[in-house]
């Protein structure tokens, strides 16, 4: 852990959905430029967890303070948030009716309220380190799966954020694009950047991830370096979970 | 069976190839083509001979300007008589408007259609500049025209509501600042957005022209307008505004932060759309004066026009809710996500795709509301239609009904098949645009 104050900190975060349960005193503290990944099998409250963050989902009891500020009802401090996370889909969610560098300029110029050239000069400078400034006059439904993926990453970097969230960012995709994306997000991690990524990816755990945190039943179950946590699994749950997502490896 | 193959077969090029694989690729198509094309023949021929071959084009007329019908009596049954069309079409498309006056109306009906053209080019709607000084200008317009009215408004409740009667000194300049503010408002939305300057003018110059009082023209009581003027004025005007106001009932009715604000657009949704456009239109005409105070008289006009307005909004509201809620949920989330705000998000990323989504809907609204001006003929307004009536009641021309409905439905048609054919290019433009 650094010195600097934590980026992102859940305590005793609790939700229920009606009358399920899904987020049970989850406790978290990442640190800034920390990378945690987090895993769980499906239904465990590792999507809601990550969408409490930048209160895509409101949490019912316990805090989340992110970058110092805690979230609440205040909108104003829900803007200063929002501005500052970046996330990253399961399915993409790029803007069909603009184009891959109007999605990447939108934010900028009218949350940052940057002047449109150098929203533009920004844009491109990211699609080119997500590799596809050459697609940038082309609509999201003229690209591949993991074009599109690149695409979402460029536009939620262009707001210079300080942590970025990814909810399941390879899970929609076909096999062979897989890599293009982890590839990514992997230069990424090396650039310093705090990152929580909700992900199956166990390779990509093993080589960006200081820690993993393995969540079922909306609970945190056990965390730890990541191969500590898949070669000495402590707790039955995550040694069942192991099992059950390395037997297609 | 063993046709069709056959028909596959043959190399499907040029019009023998379409017509024996589209037509006549088995018996069962051979029997419909031939069937249907023996209905359409006769048909087609009967129409032609009626409307042209033994049509009456003109009729003579009497020493004292009375038309002798004799000849289209004879004729008819077998042919049009098209000279009821020669005898009334102005009275038809311009209604009780002063004869003499009557190019006013005319110029009224180019201009309609030329500000409708003009709109069908994408183009046109970009945004103009962006100079400050510009819209310093066309705030300042607008500024002069709110003072003006908001003191003539005030004059007017110390009057009608206490009894005053204040001379206002100021009255004559504040009129000069109202017509120089019209001046510089329009000005400037010209520059701005051009394509919205260009309405507020156009519509303003088809103000001028119908009712005069300005630049030497007569005045001209709304009571005197009729005809396709008034067709188009309603239409125009009332799914100009309803969209607009269709569109803020829809996101409020879908509004999750303000409950107050969603049950007053569901209670006016369902209680507008749970009455005919008749009430509406009497509750205008009829009720709605004997609830204002004496010495205020809103026109008649103008209160059916604010009804259609209110009806039309309540159903285009539906039809943009239907594509608001069509959309994916992770176009709000990733917005949401980006930091943009409420208007942002709506403005940016909901309404473009949205409103994309239910163009044939809208449209679909948008035709029934231009035929359903015509209901407004129950309150004593002279419509299009209406004024077809009124030309039959001429005694000499009164069996000639067919021939001024097929008029008016030609007329009808060009401007709904007109707003079909500009939606279809708009759907295959937007969706090309996408690379779908």
């Amino acid at each position: 852990m650094s010195t600097t104050a934590p980026a992102i900190v859940l305590d005793k975060v609790n939700k229920w959905f009606g009358a399920l349960h899904v987020l049970r005193d989850v406790s978290l503290t990442v640190a800034t430029g920390e990378k945690v990944v987090v895993c769980g099998p499906s239904g465990s409250g590792k999507s809601t967890m990550i969408r409490c963050i930048n209160r895509l989902e409101s949490h019912q009891e316990g805090r989340i303070l992110v970058d110092g500020t805690e979230l609440t009802d205040d909108l104003r401090a829900l803007d200063t948030i929002r501005r500052e996370v970046g996330m990253v889909f399961q399915s993409f969610n790029l803007f069909p009716h603009l184009t891959i560098l109007e999605n990447c300029t939108l934010a900028p110029i009218w949350v940052r309220k940057m002047p449109k050239a150098e929203a533009e000069a920004l844009a491109m400078s990211y699609l080119e380190r997500v590799k596809i400034p050459e697609q940038a006059l082309k609509y999201p439904g003229q690209l591949s799966g993991g074009q599109q993926q690149r695409v979402a990453i460029a536009r939620a970097l262009c707001m210079r954020p300080k942590i970025m969230l990814f909810d399941e960012p390879t899970s929609a995709l076909d096999p062979e694009m897989i890599k293009e994306v982890l590839d990514t997000m992997i230069s990424l991690a090396e650039s310093g950047m705090t990152m929580v990524c909700v992900t199956h990816e166990m390779g990509f755990a093993r080589q960006v991830a200081d820690r993993v945190v393995f969540m079922d039943r909306g609970e945190i179950v056990e965390s730890g370096p990541p191969r500590r946590m898949f070669e000495a699994p402590e707790t039955d749950r995550l040694k069942l979970f192991l099992s059950q997502i390395l037997r297609g490896d | 069976m063993s046709d069709a193959a056959i028909a596959r077969k043959i190399p499907s090029i040029g019009a023998v190839a379409w017509l024996r694989a589209n037509l006549f690729g088995s018996w069962m198509s051979t029997a419909i083509t031939l069937a249907l094309g023996y209905v359409i023949l006769r048909v087609g021929i009967a129409f032609v001979d009626w409307a042209f071959v033994n049509a009456v084009w003109h009729v003579p007329y009497s020493k004292t300007g009375i038309a002798e019908t004799a000849v289209c009596q004879n004729a008819k049954g077998s042919g049009a008589c098209w000279a009821i069309i020669a005898d009334k079409y102005r009275l038809i498309l311009f209604g009780r408007f002063p004869y003499d006056e009557q190019w006013r109306p005319a110029i009224v009906i180019i201009l309609f259609v030329a500000l409708f053209a003009l709109s069908t080019i994408r183009s046109v709607w970009r945004k103009g500049t962006t100079a400050v000084w510009v819209q310093r200008v066309a705030l300042a317009g607008a500024g002069l025209i709110v003072l003006d009215n908001a003191v003539d408004l005030l004059l007017t409740i110390a009057q009608v509501g206490f009894g005053l009667h204040i001379s206002n000194p100021l009255g004559p300049l504040l009129g000069t600042l109202n017509t120089i503010g019209k001046c510089g408002f329009v000005f400037g939305l010209l520059l701005l957005w051009p394509a919205i300057g260009v309405w507020v003018a156009t519509l303003a110059v088809i103000f001028i022209l119908m009712s005069g009082g300005i630049a030497g023209l007569s005045v001209v009581p709304v009571d005197y307008w009729g005809g396709l003027p008034i067709t188009l004025i309603l239409a125009t005007f009332g799914l100009a505004f309803a969209f607009p106001l269709a569109i803020l009932v829809a996101l409020g009715r879908r509004s999750t932060q303000m409950p107050a604000v969603k049950t007053l657009c569901v209670v006016y949704v369902e209680l507008i759309r749970g009455v005919p456009l008749i009430s509406v239109l009497f509750m205008a005409s009829v009720m709605f004066p004997l609830f204002m105070p004496p010495g205020i008289n809103i026109d008649k006009l103008l209160r059916a026009q604010i009804a259609v307005i209110l009806f039309a909004a309540a159903y285009l509201a539906e039809v943009v809710r239907g594509g608001l809620q069509a959309l994916p949920k992770g176009q709000t989330e990733a917005a949401d996500a980006l930091g943009l705000t409420y208007w942002q998000k709506t403005g940016f990323i909901i309404l473009p795709q949205a409103l994309r989504l239910v163009i044939p809907p809208l449209v679909n609204t948008f035709i029934g509301f231009f035929k359903d001006t015509s209901l407004v003929l129950i309150i004593g307004i002279f419509d299009l239609l209406t004024m077809g009536k009124v030309a039959l009641s001429d005694p000499p021309w009164q069996s000639f009904s067919t021939e001024v409905y097929v008029f008016l439905a030609f007329i009808y048609i060009l401007f709904c098949y007109g707003m079909s054919r500009y939606s279809r290019g708009l759907e295959r433009e937007l969706n090309n645009a996408r690379g779908r």
